[in-house]
């Protein structure tokens, strides 16, 4: 396996991988920048018919025009040694070796799960996004969004501007919630104009606050879904396509492999963005939810941090509150209700990859037992879509991760 | 990018723009299933990232592709019925 050698590798080429990355090589480093995708910008900035959305493109072109060197259908699938990357590519593998590592392995959907979620044309909100963004026709197509948090407004004007029949958007938070939000807004007039924006465009859509899909129906495929409000009206929407993400989780799995203390919403870091491991850094959302500018000046810390400019990463700090404060607010109005605990049935499937029911999961004691006992998060994703739910249903947090921490290649193990 | 490709899905042919992803060419086929589950259930995709593996299909012989992540080539074969 040959071995590539770097200053600073970065993992991820979201915003917060980009603006890393850039920072590191303009202050005179050696820098890779890897993902698993076959462009950078995360699934933020996913290019549509090949072509980024323009704040994307700078960034890429700040990052190239510094040096970076891209390396794309990257998966990092173990740390085998300090210092010491195993990567699977399209076109082979290698070993990464770095001196400072960055984690910006950005977040996921959550997903929630509720009779009939496992029927084809159920897809997370950006995930049918991110299908439509590669090429799915989406004109004429019935389309409801359900979950919960401003993806949903993105996403609906996206699938509206792209000539879809957007039935319903149906948020789970309560009306309350938001209008409080929506006050603590006017304290950031770039968040407001969003925001506003946004839900100009969405004028002719339904948007329904205090409501959630009950249950999906159809044969070999969607057919329609059936919604509730809190005040306890129940519907059905005859759909193409339903869109629904409960909000986003960070990507965890490479920071615990590589050993880094977590909080209770991410990666812990310092004020240089530096996790509990020496030499590796984490920025973006896989240390807490915050959206695409806290990404941005996270990655700039970190990335002068890695490369030992630390006055330019301190001058940042202010900057970074702000958009923290914003994260907060955040994370506060689109929590999630308890009823939506009630969602599954004892026979809906928790674990996808496996068919596990909820009930034959929450007969076990934890995720040691359920593993064992059911196979529930033992399939080729490795727990990543049950695990977000679990945590909420059951309160069970994943403890470890063990190599591969994606499902590699027997020939790319045996090296 | 007005290049198009043709590709083959359960056999079939089917061109798509250069840089279509797999996942988009075989919805374009207009198949949802792309897979069955362990006990038999219809699936399709979920996370449209490369995370859930409920769209992974045989491309080329190579069972387990996920198609979401994998830029459509001239002359692939593209199974969800392997």
């Amino acid at each position: 396996m040959p071995d590539r050698i770097y200053d600073v590798v970065v993992v991820g080429a979201g915003p917060a991988g980009l603006a890393a990355a850039a920072r590191a090589a303009e202050s005179g480093r050696k820098v890779a920048m890897l993902d698993d995708n076959p462009h950078p910008g995360g699934q933020i900035w996913r290019a549509a018919a090949g072509k980024s959305p323009r704040e994307a493109a700078q960034w890429i072109q700040q990052a190239e025009r510094a040096g970076v060197e891209w390396i794309a259908g990257a998966r990092v699938f173990d740390a085998p040694a300090p210092h010491s990357l195993a990567v699977e590519m399209f076109t082979g593998d290698c070993q990464v070796q770095y001196s400072s590592l960055i984690l910006a392995t950005g977040a996921r959907e959550r997903f929630l799960p509720f009779p009939g979620w496992t029927l084809p044309n159920v897809m997370g909100a950006g995930g049918l996004q991110a299908l439509a963004k590669s090429g799915l026709p989406i004109s004429g197509k019935r389309i409801v969004i359900a979950g919960s948090g401003p993806l949903l407004l993105a996403v609906a004007r996206y699938m509206l501007h792209h000539g879809a029949d957007v039935r319903l958007i149906a948020e789970q938070a309560p009306q309350s919630a938001l209008l409080r939000f929506g006050l603590r807004l006017t304290a950031h007039p770039g968040k407001l104009m969003q925001a506003v924006s946004l839900r100009a465009g969405l004028l002719r859509v339904p948007y329904k606050t205090d409501c959630w899909p009950v249950s999906a129906q159809g044969a070999e495929r969607l057919e329609s879904v059936t919604f509730r409000r809190a005040a306890g009206a129940t519907w059905t929407e005859t759909c193409d396509y339903l869109a629904c993400g409960f909000g986003l989780i960070p990507n965890l799995e490479l920071a615990t492999l590589l050993g880094c203390r977590m909080t209770h919403t991410g990666v812990e870091v310092d004020s240089r963005q530096l996790t509990s491991v020496p030499g590796i850094y984490s920025a973006g959302e896989a240390t807490g939810i915050g959206g695409l500018e806290l990404s941005l000046v996270e990655g700039e810390i970190a990335g002068y941090a890695a490369a030992g400019s630390l006055d330019r990463a301190r001058a940042l700090a202010a900057t970074r509150a702000t958009h923290a404060r914003f994260a907060h607010a955040l994370e506060q109005a689109f929590a999630l209700r308890d009823e939506l605990k009630q969602l599954p049935r004892p026979d809906t499937m928790l674990c996808r990859c496996e068919d596990v029911t909820l009930e034959r999961v929450r007969a076990c004691t934890g995720w040691r037992e359920a593993k064992l006992h059911t196979r529930c998060g033992m399939g080729p994703c490795q727990g990543r879509i049950c695990g977000g739910a679990v945590v909420f249903l059951l309160g069970w947090h994943s403890e470890s991760v063990r190599p591969p921490v994606l499902p590699a290649r027997v020939g790319s193990m045996s090296k | 990018m007005a290049d198009t490709i043709t590709l083959s899905v359960n056999g079939a042919p089917i061109s798509v723009p250069a840089g279509t992803m797999v996942s988009t060419a075989i919805a374009s086929a207009g198949i949802a299933r792309y897979r069955r589950s362990v006990t038999g259930e219809p699936r399709g995709p979920l996370c449209g990232m490369g995370i859930c593996f409920e769209c992974r299909v045989t491309i080329d012989g190579r069972p387990h592709c996920r198609s979401c992540q994998i830029v459509c080539q001239p002359a692939m074969e593209v199974r969800t019925d392997a």
